[in-house]
């Protein structure tokens, strides 16, 4: 029992990992310290980086949740079966 | 009819809905009152969080501020958005486990300790209080702007109905209130921004159209609005002035300070399951970058607009609009080179800041202004930034009905947030102080009842801040941010991610953290506000940003203090294995 909560936290923790990187990257990354060598790009009217920082984050953001919500659900099938999360304090 | 009787309307037919609501789900117990029964559909409620997030700073100010800091302006669309990405994967799913009422009740439990909870109670106060002023002052502009009404009267009637659906509905009451406010709002924000959309790109989607071209010609808006910019002695609308580790702070303040709001967290203790609360987090942002995606578009289309409709007009002929603002007072025009003509361009207008009014009118019919030309440059026009968004559709020239729209949807932004900032505000003194703390041994019907009071008295408190806004309230809000990533955030992340943290380290954590940002802040925003530039800032991190370094220190402290006392007790230990798992 032990050991299948420590992996199935584990395997979160991977999850999450992964996931704030991209949200660092698309944030932090394009849309603020390589925002402005991304400017040299540019697709229809809008530069790059000022892209990223005004739109292209903001809908990574709701990608990355929506993963989150997938990849969680999957795991807590994998490792509490169907019944899970039933409590109701 | 005209705008102003449409307003009337408008505004008067989404109050009596949100009364309605408030009726219809009035709160019966406490578990009603503090978190809606736990039954809030996880759709339903991402739209009351959306209406609860979006206030008046986002709906009102934020398209405004971005009109004029250009690329800038980005921080806010990032922080705010970026911060549910935060709450969704590091706490809302183990907050709801938890399954208590309040956010000082995790700290409390979690860190075993009635001083933890007395702390994060003191602390949610003076984060809540100051975010409560702003809406307040968003709703006073609202009222004397478009109903012609005393600011004073205008403020005492959106107390009134919070009163109403607060007092009487509880979080019950608020969630579903809020569901009607968020739909009068993204619409009243989205039909100007569509509008206006088409005007001036031909593209129905904002956030489309201000990457297209002008319509009739080959040049995009963005490259024409960096050449106006320029030209009249601005930055370039497209390149940031900060500097990147400024921008890199003040994004991961309101990054982190979104993740800790109180009255956002509290929010998914309302849903059924863990998985719910998870749902609800990425609906929540969808409503919201609605809202967040389209306000780029409408403030470069604003700026844009802006500069067109006024830039070498004669007074006498300026757009109506222009002398309406003029007339409240968030407009002001001082002819330095007696043309009268409007020339607009960098820097400011005015000496002091703020125009001061005389009675006179000037040669032209302008309003004759007390203060000092600025003779450093030629720009002779004060605006207000926080009216952009609201004067869009008049500098559009839309019709009447849109921009009484925009009146109700403004009302629907403040309203909503500054519910839920009572609900937190009430529920954490009659459930954490008096219930957990002070009076344990009260019934659940006097603890509703006592919930009641303490939401009606804050209220009261919140229509002071209204009635006596307190200076800078736009900015104090930006602080609420700060003040809320340096002492809630670590404390509520290493809760749950480790088991080592103690409650010697949790207050020490959120006292350092809120002593060196609130410091921080107070020395350069109120004490030595000539000295509030980057020369003087450490590290160049502008007060704005501060409470990411906070935060950071909050973190340090919590971590040396826990690593030097005993840690955590056995049964608190058991409480972590059971919130980590679904």
């Amino acid at each position: 029992m032990q050991s299948k909560k420590d992996s199935y936290w584990n395997e979160n923790i991977r999850i999450l990992i992964i996931l704030l990187s991209i949200w660092f990257l698309v944030s932090f990354g394009f849309g603020i310290l390589l925002s402005e060598w991304l400017d040299q790009f540019q697709i229809a009217g809008f530069k790059l980086g000022f892209w990223f920082a005004q739109q292209g984050s903001i809908y990574v953001f709701i990608i990355l949740i929506f993963i989150y919500i997938h990849l969680m659900n999957k795991l807590d099938k994998k490792y509490f079966g169907k019944r899970n999360s039933e409590d109701n304090s | 009819m005209d705008v102003t009787q449409l307003t009337y309307l408008f505004v008067g037919l989404s109050f009596a809905l949100y009364i309605g609501i408030a009726i219809y789900s009035r709160a019966k117990s406490t578990n009603d009152f503090y978190v809606a029964g736990k039954g809030v559909h996880p759709v339903a409620n991402g739209m009351a969080t959306a209406a609860d997030w979006m206030s008046a700073a986002s709906f009102i100010s934020m398209a405004g501020l971005i009109a004029f800091l250009g690329k800038d302006g980005s921080v806010y669309l990032m922080g705010w958005t970026g911060g549910y990405v935060v709450l969704a994967l590091l706490l809302a799913p183990y907050l709801r486990k938890f399954g208590q009422y309040t956010v000082p009740d995790f700290i409390g439990e979690r860190y075993y300790s009635k001083t933890a909870r007395l702390v994060a109670v003191i602390c949610l106060i003076f984060v809540s209080f100051t975010y409560v002023a702003g809406q307040m002052r968003g709703v006073g502009i609202v009222f004397s702007r478009f109903l012609e009404v005393d600011i004073n009267l205008g403020v005492i009637i959106g107390m009134v109905i919070v009163f109403f659906y607060a007092v009487l509905g509880g979080m019950k009451g608020i969630t579903y209130t809020q569901v009607a406010q968020y739909c009068v709002l993204i619409f009243a924000y989205l039909v100007p921004a569509i509008f206006i959309s088409i005007l001036i790109t031909g593209n129905p989607v904002p956030q489309l159209g201000f990457g297209d071209t002008l319509v009739g010609t080959d040049t995009y808006l963005l490259d024409k609005l960096d050449q106006v910019t320029q030209d009249l002695g601005f930055n370039a609308y497209t390149e940031n002035i900060k500097s990147n580790i400024d921008i890199f702070c003040i994004t991961a303040a309101l990054m982190f300070g979104t993740a800790g709001l109180p009255h956002v967290i509290v929010r998914f203790f309302t849903v059924p399951k863990v998985r719910d609360a998870r749902k609800s987090a990425g609906y929540a942002l969808i409503f919201i970058a609605i809202l967040y995606t389209t306000a780029p578009a409408v403030a470069a289309f604003s700026r844009a607009n802006f500069i067109d409709s006024i830039q070498d007009a004669s007074y006498e002929s300026s757009p109506e609009w222009f002398k309406n603002w003029e007339s409240v007072g968030l407009i002001a025009w001082q002819d330095k080179n007696a043309d009268g003509i409007i020339q607009y361009s960098a820097g400011n207008a005015l000496k002091e800041g703020r125009p001061k009014y005389s009675s006179e009118r000037g040669e032209y019919g302008e309003r004759k202004l007390l203060n000092e030309p600025n003779s450093a440059n030629t720009n002779e026009v004060y605006i207000d930034r926080d009216i952009m968004v609201l004067a869009n559709p008049e500098i559009a020239k839309l019709p009447a009905w849109v921009i009484a729209l925009v009146a109700a949807g403004g009302l629907a932004a403040a309203l909503s947030t500054a519910a839920g900032l009572l609900l937190v505000i009430s529920s954490s003194i009659s459930h954490d102080l008096l219930k957990k703390t002070f009076k344990p041994n009260i019934t659940e019907k006097q603890e509703l009842f006592f919930a009641r009071c303490a939401a009606a008295v804050a209220i009261f408190i919140a229509g002071l801040f209204g009635i006596y806004p307190p200076a800078f309230v736009a900015q104090v809000v930006a602080f609420a941010f700060g003040l809320a990533a340096s002492t809630f955030f670590p404390v509520l992340f290493m809760g749950i991610f480790s088991k080592r943290l103690n409650k010697e380290g949790a207050i020490a954590g959120m006292i350092s953290g809120l002593l060196f940002t609130l410091t921080y802040i107070i020395y350069f925003k109120f004490l030595y506000t000539n000295l509030n530039n980057a020369d003087y800032w450490f590290l160049s991190i502008s007060p704005e940003g501060i409470g990411f370094v906070g935060m950071i220190i909050n973190f340090v402290v919590a971590i040396v203090v826990s690593t030097y006392t005993k840690p955590p007790p056995k049964d608190v230990i058991e409480m972590i294995e059971i919130i980590r798992q679904p």
